[in-house]
This record gives structure tokens, sequence and C-alpha cells, in this order.
């Protein structure tokens, strides 16, 4: 598939958005003040809306957006774009309550933790519900989405809160397994998706023409010499070529380094401010894994250029 | 609306023969001639002229290689447009209910004012039928011509897909695939018609028919050579002069 740096961008900063803020809603402790609570609410706020204005980039008709909350009975595209809207509101509200009174409602905060998983959820379900991208069809997808999200939300939320323990245990303690359980996830999904091409899927150029009780069958002439829609978005190889070396570098950004700051920081003791680092690593590494999440995904319309 | 009816009055589609099928691409040229200037917004081309030229089309012509097991191989032209299947994944992803299934005939539209040009739709097709129209930004795809089948103001014998009325080879059929008795349904029962990708679970109405068998000709029966005839005049010349050349 395509990988349009506008969706690449959109997946994986509403992920940390939403990530933190569902943190937010489920009450994480933050410093006292209207300012802390401004900065901390724009921010997960921020993250999450610079994500979703991006998604409407990759669209034809952005002015016509709005049409797109009307089909959540039947797609998974438009329950994503209600639940972001949805979440959003209650989060600016509760922000804002929290902003002038200093109150933080728990039970506004219990709806947006709610709102916040299912705006990930979704997404996910976006790729996941395509039978035709053997890759992304399985319910791996919405685990790795829910697991970054949680890693990214909570290093971000944890490095600004006020508090160094969690329930006993240092927040940079949590954030280490976070992530390291999120990059555990991302391998079994990558694990899967080694033995899930087209093929095994059970989609060849036979059963794409149906001419398999004839023999095998080989593309001889394209339709046109030229490229056209199909090709440039869903028979997209060039992409896959540096897959190795992209994989590689996306571990050592998004999970080795991170990994390795949170771990630090923990034994060491340090400020947690040093998860901001982290943070920024993790977001970086998971721009190149989105990138190969797509690159890499065959598209069954490919079967018919082969 | 993008749920799907449960069930549609009739199922209107094509039933396409690979035997007869010679691949001169004319289905191609007239689906883009009707449909440029039909329903919705014209088929743009970009930079028709230049090194890259590309453009959207409904109906698109590929040709396969078939390889048997044992023996020589054959050559396929396989045309290709919207199957408007029954379980369309495209029509239940669509976030605006741009896309739909109509009740009536089961055809598959886009209703293109409401488009916002996500192409989830074309993700969601396991063929590669809609096309994104690269002027304006909204999804196209094979309208089974809807504004010819019931055109009241051009002949009987026109209200048909374009696809259908200019293919020289006649093998391309159109009709109710829902009605047993339809000469589509028969064509399909007689030849052993197929679903493309069955596996995908997309139930599609159009039907594609297999090429027939091959007769292959006996070995034994070989032709005899072919005579030597002594020429005279002039060629007898220059038949004796190149003979001398070696
Ligand atoms: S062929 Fe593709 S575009 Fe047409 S109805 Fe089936 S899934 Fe939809
Ligand atoms: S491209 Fe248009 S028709 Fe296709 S899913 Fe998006 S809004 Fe619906």
């Amino acid at each position: 598939m395509h990988p349009a740096i506008s969706v690449i961008f959109f997946t994986v900063t509403s992920g940390a958005g939403f990530g933190a803020i569902s943190l937010i809603g489920a009450g994480y402790p933050f410093a006292q003040g209207a300012w802390v609570a401004f900065l901390v609410g724009a921010l997960a706020g921020g993250l999450a809306v610079a994500g979703l204005i991006s998604s409407t980039f990759h669209l034809g008709h952005p002015e016509r957006s709005l049409r797109a909350f009307s089909q959540w009975r039947s797609s998974w595209l438009s329950r994503e774009g209600v639940c972001a809207v949805v979440t959003l509101l209650l989060f600016g509200l509760y922000t804002l309550i929290w902003m002038v009174t200093g109150v933080r409602l728990g039970w506004l905060g219990a709806f947006i933790v709610i709102g916040a998983v299912a705006t990930v959820f979704t997404t996910a379900m976006i790729y996941t519900q395509l039978k035709t991208v053997p890759h992304w069809h399985t319910a791996w997808t919405p685990a790795v989405y829910l697991a970054f999200a949680a890693a990214s939300g909570f290093t971000l939320m944890a490095s600004l809160g006020r508090i160094d323990a969690l329930g006993g245990w240092p927040v940079t303690a949590i954030a280490f397994w976070l992530l390291l359980l999120a990059w555990a996830v991302k391998s079994l999904w990558w694990r899967r998706a080694l033995t899930t091409n087209l093929a095994q899927a059970g989609s060849t150029p036979e059963t794409a023409t149906g001419l398999g009780h004839l023999g095998k069958v080989r593309l001889l002439d394209r339709p046109h010499t030229g490229p056209n829609y199909l090709t440039k978005e869903m028979v997209h190889k060039v992409a896959r070529k540096h897959a190795n070396q992209l994989r590689f570098l996306s571990l050592v950004t998004g999970a080795l380094a991170p990994i390795a700051v949170t771990g630090l920081t923990w034994l060491a003791g340090a400020d947690r401010l040093w998860l901001l680092a982290a943070f920024i690593l993790l977001m970086a590494g998971l721009i190149i894994e989105r990138w190969l999440f797509f690159a890499e995904a065959e598209h069954s319309v490919s079967l018919y250029y082969e | 609306m993008t749920s799907l009816p449960p069930s549609t009055d009739k199922k209107l589609g094509l039933v396409i023969d690979l035997d007869t099928c010679v691949g001169c691409h004319a289905c191609v040229v007239s689906c883009k001639e009707w449909n440029t200037g039909g329903y919705g917004a014209p088929l743009a081309d970009i930079d028709p002229y230049g090194a890259e030229p590309m453009g959207a089309w409904l109906n698109r012509v590929h040709t396969y290689e078939v390889t048997p097991a044992e023996g020589p191989a054959s050559v396929v032209h396989f045309p290709k447009s919207c199957l408007h299947c029954d379980d369309a994944p495209c029509v239940t992803v669509c976030p605006t209910g741009a896309s739909y299934k109509r009740v009536e005939d089961g055809i598959v539209l886009v209703e293109e004012d409401l488009c916002i040009g996500c192409g989830l739709c074309a993700w969601a097709c396991p063929y590669g039928a809609r096309e994104m129209d690269p002027a304006e930004n909204v999804m196209k795809k094979c309208t089974l011509c809807v504004d010819r089948i019931y055109n009241e103001n051009i002949p009987q014998e026109d209200r048909e897909p374009a696809c259908v009325r200019t293919c020289p080879a006649k093998a391309r059929h159109f009709g109710d695939l829902a009605d047993p008795d339809s000469d589509v349904s028969r064509l399909v029962a007689e030849r052993g018609g197929f679903d493309l990708m069955p596996e995908m679970g997309t139930k599609p109405v159009n039907q594609y028919l297999p090429p027939r068998p091959k007769t292959r000709p006996q070995a034994s029966a070989a032709s005899p050579a072919p005579e030597t005839v002594e020429a005279d005049g002039l060629l007898g010349w220059i038949d004796r002069a190149l003979e001398r050349l070696g």
C-alpha cells in the first residue's frame, strides 16, 4: 500500500494524543494551577487534533468531512470520526472545568477514558477490517495500536506529571514495561505478517482470474502502458525496497533507545523529565514503523498486475 | 446509506466470455467515451500527451498467459470492471453514505456529491474496480451504464451498457442474474461461469465464462513438404545466379 505521510502522521500522533487524554481522564496527578491544566490539556488535545487535521489532507474533498460522521452504523471510518470528536469535546469541557475551578470531574473523566480507547480501537479497525490486505486483517492490529497509544501517552504524561511513583511502582518503571510490552506485541504482529502474504491467505493470480484450472497464470500485458490509481495506491512496491534497513532503524530509534533511556532513568532514579526524551525517540521510531505498516502491506489487486 | 440491502429485487450484471474476448479494448474505450459525458464527473486524464499519461477508467483489459502442466501456453484477454457484488465491502466501509447498492437492481453506485475522496472503498474492493478521479477527486466506478439501460430517449437496442453494445466479439452479455431463466443465467449454467476471488466473500454478481478447451493439431498428420518447382525466364536466371553465389 502507498504510505501516505498524512496518514502515517495521523495514526502516530493521534495514538499518542488519545493515549495521553485517557490518562488525564483517569485522573493522572499533575501539579496545581490553571496553567498546568491548560498546558497538559493543550498538549494531549493538540496531538490528537494535529493527527486528525493531518488525516484530512489525505481526503479529496476535506470540505465535506462533516459527511463522514453520518455512517457510524456501518463504517469504522465514520465511527472513528464520531469517537474522536465526541471524546475531544468532552475533553475540552473537562480541561476547561479543571482550569477554571481546579476540579477534575471523575465521572466525566471516565467517559473520556472510554472515548479515547474507543477512538484508538476504531482507528485500528479501519485497517483491520480490510480482507483485501491480509497483513492488517487480524486482531493483532488493534492490539498494536492500543499498546503503542498506551506506551506513548504514558511516557509523555509521566514526564510532566507530579508523581514519581504510581501504586508503589516508579513511573519510569511503568513506562519501561509499557514500552517493552508494546514492542513485544508489535513483534508478534510482525511474526504473523511473515506467514500471511496473499498466497498464504489463499489468494493468487489463479484465484484472481479464475483460470487456475487451466494452469499457471502470469501477466503478459498491463491494461495500459502507464501507471494508474490502482498501481500507485495499492501495488506500491518501491516503498518496500529498504524494508529491512527501515525495520532496523525503527527498532533502534523507537524501541532500543527509549527502552534504554527509561530503563536507565528508572535504575539511576534520575529525573522523570528524561521520559520526554524517550517519548520523542518513540515517536520518531513509530513514524518509521507506520511507514512499514503501509509499505509492506500487499493488496489483493496486485495479483492482477503480477 | 452504506448498509447493504438484505437482498435486491434484480441482480443486474455482466457475463464476460474469456473464450471469445479478443483483447481489442473497444469496451474500454467506449466505456470511457460514454461515462466521461454521462453520469457524474467526467473521467479525467492527467498529462495525456506527456511522458507518463494516467487517468481514470472504469473498465480495463489485462492480458494473461496461462501455462498448463503439459502442452503449450495460451493467451487470455481479461476485461475487468466493477462486479456489483452482493456482499460489497466497498459499500459498508464508506463513511459518508456516498457508496450504496440499489435495492431495485443491485447496481453499486457512488453519489459523487457526498464523496469526500477518502479512498477507503478502493482499498476494500479486492478487484481494483474503483478509481479516484485525478481531477475531481471523487471515487469513480462502473455504473452498469445506469443512464443507458433505463433511458427512454435512446433506441431500445442501445439500452444496455456501452461495453456490451460495443464488443465486436460479443464477449460481453448483460442481464438479470437473479432470474434463473434469463439469457445470462442460462449462459452461466451452460458454460460453467465462475466468481473472481470467491475467497474474499464478496459474492460478485458479474460472472466469467472460462476459455473453451483448445483443439490441438495431431502430430502424425504433418503436412507434406512443399514441392520444389523449377522456374524459368528471369526468375529462373535469378534463382540460378543466387545458387551459384552459394
Ligand atoms: S467489484 Fe469492487 S467496487 Fe464493485 S461492488 Fe465488488 S467490491 Fe465493490
Ligand atoms: S472515497 Fe468516497 S465513496 Fe469511497 S469510501 Fe470515501 S467517501 Fe465513500
